[in-house]
């Protein structure tokens, strides 16, 4: 008996093959948007190796953090390298999701069987997000110090639970040790338990119910999705190696200087572009809106649109027909452009 | 009216009475102020003119507020009304004569016992001093046109030298001895020059103090004295001067500048640096070029002319070292180099520049040498952190160029299998 049938017989992967090598993708004009899903991936997978090195001398103490991390840039082996590649890959990982999401978004691809791909999906995001927001804090720098300290804030106009969800968060009532040590722990252990779990059910409900077809876009034909498109979404991955090799090394994140609670708060000091339309809103709208606070309206708007966001495949029952409807493209092209708009005005603030 | 309602009605007139009986007992309530209120106050406040501008300042004089009130200097009884309290039985003086003016101050402020009272830190020597200065001796000599105690802290109010209103604040100093000593006309019989504040505003002292509010810097009396007010002379400079620039006193005393000067009756530090117009000390200074000090003595060619050329051309090769260092560390950084540690050798190299800056008070070569050697080290150890972070970049472009090739390879092999899938008939 060889190898593989040694192995095939303990782990059944001719099965898994078979299956694969059944599996069919639709071909069509938006055929593209399917490798939306497989990019994020490749950025989450590069995340949890260089996350997992990082973690061999990264030090999650107000008085190591910063130290640690100036070591893993300038004294350890290729250490540059890891965490260059750590901060350029997260911020690539939110765009690729934010964008997969708009492309299941605007392709309708939601639709009845695919409800809960779309909710684990849309919870994906935001544990990416959340990922972002703790591991920003990690390198204990004075940009991360501050930023931090004015998105807690925000948490904190929560209606009702703010104040505690701010204490929560921050382990107190200030940024301090104990929200660094609590950070760490979101980032390193809850959130990746999180993700797994979602990431699982996600893939499988990929896997069970296949590419969803576009309505009313002619499919031209179907290729298998092992090993041909497999093979070029792997392509797509080596590209953005490379790519991400190429910033990792001309264009190195920038340590800053290391946290001082006492120094006064840098001048344009803005949270990391992902963030940027909420703040920017936040800091627009009105202080007072219809008796209530500007700010726990703004929050509480937003949280609202988080959840019609989860629940766009319950909302939308055009699509569950299989009727293209113009409302739900509309409202999303609203709303993108209503986050490019806030993005652009502080950018052009911040100048 | 019921006996209840009598009872509340009495309760609360005796809590009334009760809260603004304890009000009208505390310090500085007014009818404390009406008990401690003298009638010199009380009537000239209520006076036109010039009669009544002493009343109004005493509210915020350092005398009023110590209780010491008019009639501590002015004599009288401020318990008596009218011009009945201008009695001269009681002691009353009137306005002191100008010439009075230190002793009728000196009346208190010599005494060590009386001042305990008010303020124990306050030295009791300025009348001592006053009469030490150039200002007491010709006020002795029967001058009446000189400064007295009233010229320089203003009078009506009196304020505490603390006090940043006071004409004797650190920042106020200067305009207050400009005062007289810019008035040509009144400087004219000394045969004293005016030309002082205006340029020691633009000296780098007056610079400090008057731009920058820095009362580290001095003003007019940090050198010449307060009380004790006199030209430091051309003996005592360099002791004025080292009051702050002690080490580079230290530094020009072991130099032959030292006995040289002291033989020609040359005041040392004024000599290279200025009086009132002292100018922030720069490099040029120093050596045989235009704007050296040193050609104002040394003629070309000579031994001192070579050894000043010695110090200054070792200070230009740190301080080209330090921007060469510079230099390097700006690219390095610029590229996303780590080059923080290097920071502390390029500090290193600027302290040494510093004090081998003050070593050329020495006049000796070797001296600014061997300051200028540590500085040298230190900014080749910098300079060697930013070649290691550049040599280190060159690595770091070669790698990715032989990375970025290693994935194009791959990534054609991959599109090149996946033609070939294309073509077999499984695919289709």
């Amino acid at each position: 008996m060889g190898v593989r049938d040694w192995l095939n017989e303990r782990l059944r992967y001719e099965a898994a093959q078979a299956f694969l090598e059944k599996k069919a993708v639709p071909v069509h004009r938006y055929a593209v948007t399917y490798y939306t899903g497989g990019v994020t991936l490749f950025f989450f997978v590069v995340q949890v190796l260089t996350g997992l090195l990082l973690l061999m001398y990264y030090r999650p103490a107000s008085d190591a953090a910063f130290e640690s991390v100036r070591l893993i840039i300038a004294k350890v082996r290729f250490g540059w390298l890891v965490r260059n590649i750590h901060v350029w890959s997260a911020n690539a990982m939110v765009g690729a999701a934010v964008l997969h999401l708009a492309a299941t978004f605007f392709s309708r691809a939601y639709r009845k069987p695919r409800e809960l791909t779309w909710v684990s999906g849309v919870l994906l995001l935001g544990v990416t997000l959340a990922f972002a927001f703790t591991g920003y804090l990690l390198p204990w720098n004075t940009l991360a110090y501050f930023a931090t300290k004015v998105g807690t804030e925000i948490a904190g106009d929560v209606p009702v639970i703010g104040r505690a969800l701010m204490v929560l968060l921050r382990g107190g009532e200030d940024i301090t040790a104990a929200t660094l040590i609590r950070f760490f722990g979101i980032h390193v252990a809850i959130l990746p338990a999180l993700a797994t779990v979602l990431l699982g059910l996600h893939l499988t409900l990929v896997q069970i119910h296949g590419m969803s077809r576009p309505i009313s876009v002619r499919v031209r034909g179907e290729e298998r999705f092992y090993p041909e498109f497999m093979l070029r979404d792997f392509i797509v991955w080596v590209v953005l190696l490379g790519g991400l090799a190429v910033v990792a090394t001309l264009w190195p994140w920038p340590l800053g200087e290391k946290a001082d609670p006492l120094a006064p708060a840098p001048a344009g000091l803005r949270p990391e572009w992902y963030f940027l339309f909420m703040y920017q809103t936040l800091r627009m709208i009105p202080g007072r809106i219809a008796g209530l606070e500007g700010e726990a309206v703004g929050v509480t708007l937003f949280a609202l649109t988080g959840l019609a966001l989860l629940l766009v495949p319950f909302l939308d029952c055009w699509a569950q027909r299989e009727h293209k409807h113009p409302l739900f493209p509309a409202l999303g092209a609203a709303a993108f452009a209503f986050v490019l708009l806030m993005t652009a005005l502080a950018l052009v603030a911040g100048m | 009216m019921r006996p209840g309602a009598l009872l509340r009605v009495l309760l609360v007139a005796t809590a009334g009475l009760g809260i603004w009986a304890g009000w009208a007992l505390l310090p500085g309530s007014s009818v404390q102020a009406a008990q401690t209120a003298d009638s010199c106050t009380n009537c000239h406040q209520n006076l036109a003119g010039k009669l009544a501008a002493p009343a109004e300042g005493m509210s915020e004089d350092v005398h009023g507020r110590a209780e010491l009130r008019c009639a501590g200097c002015h004599g009288g009884d401020p318990a008596r009304s009218g011009m009945d309290a201008h009695d001269p039985a009681a002691g009353f003086r009137g306005v002191p004569q100008r010439r009075q003016v230190p002793q009728q101050c000196a009346r208190c402020h010599e005494d060590p016992t009386f001042m305990r009272r008010f303020n124990p830190s306050l030295p009791t020597d300025q009348f001592a001093r006053y009469l030490t200065s150039e200002h007491g001796k010709h006020l002795a000599a029967g001058d009446g046109n000189v400064a007295v105690c009233t010229s320089c802290h203003g009078v009506h109010p009196v304020r505490a030298v603390s006090d940043a209103r006071s004409p004797v604040f650190p920042t106020n100093v200067p305009s207050t001895c400009a005062r007289c000593h810019a008035d040509v006309a009144l400087m004219k019989p000394y045969g004293i020059p005016t030309s002082q504040f205006a340029e020691y505003r633009e000296s780098v002292h007056g610079q400090a103090l008057l731009r920058r509010g820095n009362r580290q810097s001095p003003a007019c009396n940090d050198c010449h004295g307060n009380h004790g007010a006199a030209p430091p002379g051309v003996e005592s400079v360099a002791n004025v001067c080292a009051q702050c620039h002690r080490a580079t006193r230290d530094l020009f005393v072991r130099s032959p500048h030292k006995r040289a000067f002291d033989t020609l009756g040359m005041a040392e530090c004024t000599v290279c640096h200025g009086t009132h117009n002292i100018s922030f000390p720069t490099d040029v200074m120093l050596g045989q070029e235009q704007g050296s000090v040193c050609l104002r003595c040394h003629p070309g060619g000579t031994a001192g002319l070579r050894a000043a050329a010695e110090m200054r051309a070792t200070l230009e090769e740190v301080k080209a070292a330090i921007a060469q260092a510079e230099a390097i560390l700006k690219r390095a950084a610029g590229a996303g180099m780590d080059v923080g540690d290097a920071r502390i050798d390029l500090d290193e190299a600027t302290s040494q520049l510093i004090r081998a800056r003050a070593v050329t008070h020495t006049t000796s070569p070797p001296e600014v040498r061997r300051v200028t050697a540590v500085g040298l080290t230190a900014a080749g150890r910098a300079r060697a952190v930013g070649e290691a972070a550049l040599a280190e970049m060159g690595f770091r472009r070669r790698g990715l160029g032989v990375s970025v090739a290693i994935i194009a390879f791959v990534a054609i092999l991959l599109w090149l299998k996946l033609r070939e899938l294309k073509h077999t008939p499984a695919s289709r």
